[in-house]
């Protein structure tokens, strides 16, 4: 079993010994085309969830690669959606690739969305629930999170980077850290760009601290963020699903 | 910063996020248009055998899919058919522009 599993990503290899058509010759070809589409298949689904990883290096470099990455790390699930995890590890590693110190973000980004695409549905909480609180209650507040929101934090304008390669006509990225976080407020997942201090707000909050050490590891990043713009962010993109209140001491 | 500020800072993000919810819920209610679709760009589901986005293959395929803002489904513009009949589309999957089997 171990030849047949080696010899079907390597293509090098001979195929195993063993293995007949049924008439009792030989089916080497078979296997041939069995380990072709094998590839094929893996292929398509790195294709099909890095489109930006691809156009950033190019078709032909991603598929070098991602044949690489399929031999190194071959799926240990049989759900292929989820198929791509450690591909952004992996980038990174790749010393002709170092000079695009953004790509391994790019590609956790976009198999972010996958998954958030894929994450089960939820009932958001409304933010008058956390309005009708107590006024002095609401520090001592914890979200829970849906499923689908999914932050990645980066130094590049990872949110511009994405867009300029997604959408026609968006602006150039600009020279600045851009964290993302990702909601999906009804079908589709999307991305939002985020300050550091912003991005570091939400970190806190989906590690399970209360508002108020959240804000205080906003305030140690950037003294002066603005948390309004992330907190309606989370409540408009149906991010949130629970409010966990202070512990009765 | 101080505690009352920190406070002031919080009560003011939850009043701001209740604010842009109440108007952002009648705004971003959404529904599945059929037949509006270009060829591809569908945001899900296009007939049987296909799963999802970006899998319809003809202009404005009638059991393909695409999010609009409710109650405009029927409203959308569309150019009218070869043979003259006017195109709308539907909150129900259609029989016209499906590609040939």
């Amino acid at each position: 079993m171990k030849g047949f599993y080696d010899a079907l990503l390597d293509p090098v290899q001979p195929a195993p010994e063993g293995l007949h058509d049924g008439n009792g010759a030989a089916a080497g070809k078979r296997f041939d085309v069995y380990r072709n589409n094998v590839m094929q298949s893996l292929t398509d689904v790195m294709r099909a969830g890095f489109p930006v990883v691809r156009k950033l290096i190019g078709a032909q470099n991603f598929d070098i690669v991602a044949g690489a990455f399929i031999r190194a790390q071959p799926p240990t699930l049989p759900i292929m959606q989820r198929y791509g995890d450690g591909f952004d590890s992996f980038l990174a590693e790749v010393p002709q690739l170092a000079h695009l110190g953004y790509l391994s973000d790019v590609a956790r980004l976009e198999q972010a969305l996958r998954l958030s695409y894929h994450a089960a549905d939820c009932t958001p909480v409304d933010a008058a629930r956390l309005g009708d609180m107590p006024p002095e209650q609401i520090g001592a507040v914890r979200f829970a999170f849906a499923p689908a929101v999914q932050l990645i934090p980066s130094v590049w304008p990872l949110f511009d980077i994405w867009r300029f390669n997604t959408e026609d006509g968006a602006p150039k990225p600009q020279p600045v850290a851009q964290h993302v976080l990702i909601t999906r407020a009804d079908y589709d997942p999307a991305p939002h760009a985020l300050s550091p201090a912003q991005g570091a707000w939400i970190a806190a909050l989906m590690t399970g601290e209360t508002l108020e050490a959240a804000q205080d590891a906003a305030g140690a990043v950037d003294p002066a963020c603005d948390i309004a713009t992330p907190m309606t962010l989370l409540f408009a993109q149906n991010a949130v699903t629970g409010l966990i209140p202070k512990d009765p001491a | 910063m101080s505690n009352t500020m920190k406070t002031a800072a919080l009560l003011g993000a939850v009043a701001a996020a209740m604010t842009a919810q109440t108007t952002s819920v009648s705004a971003a209610t959404k529904e599945k248009c059929y037949g509006v679709s270009l060829a591809g760009e569908n945001s899900c589901k296009a007939g049987e055998g296909t799963t999802c986005a970006g899998t319809s293959t003809v202009d404005y395929q009638g059991n393909a899919w695409t999010l609009v803002d409710a109650g405009t489904c029927s409203e959308i513009e569309l150019p009218a058919m070869a043979d003259g009949t006017p195109r709308t589309g539907a909150l129900e999957e259609l029989d016209r522009d499906l590609p040939s089997a």
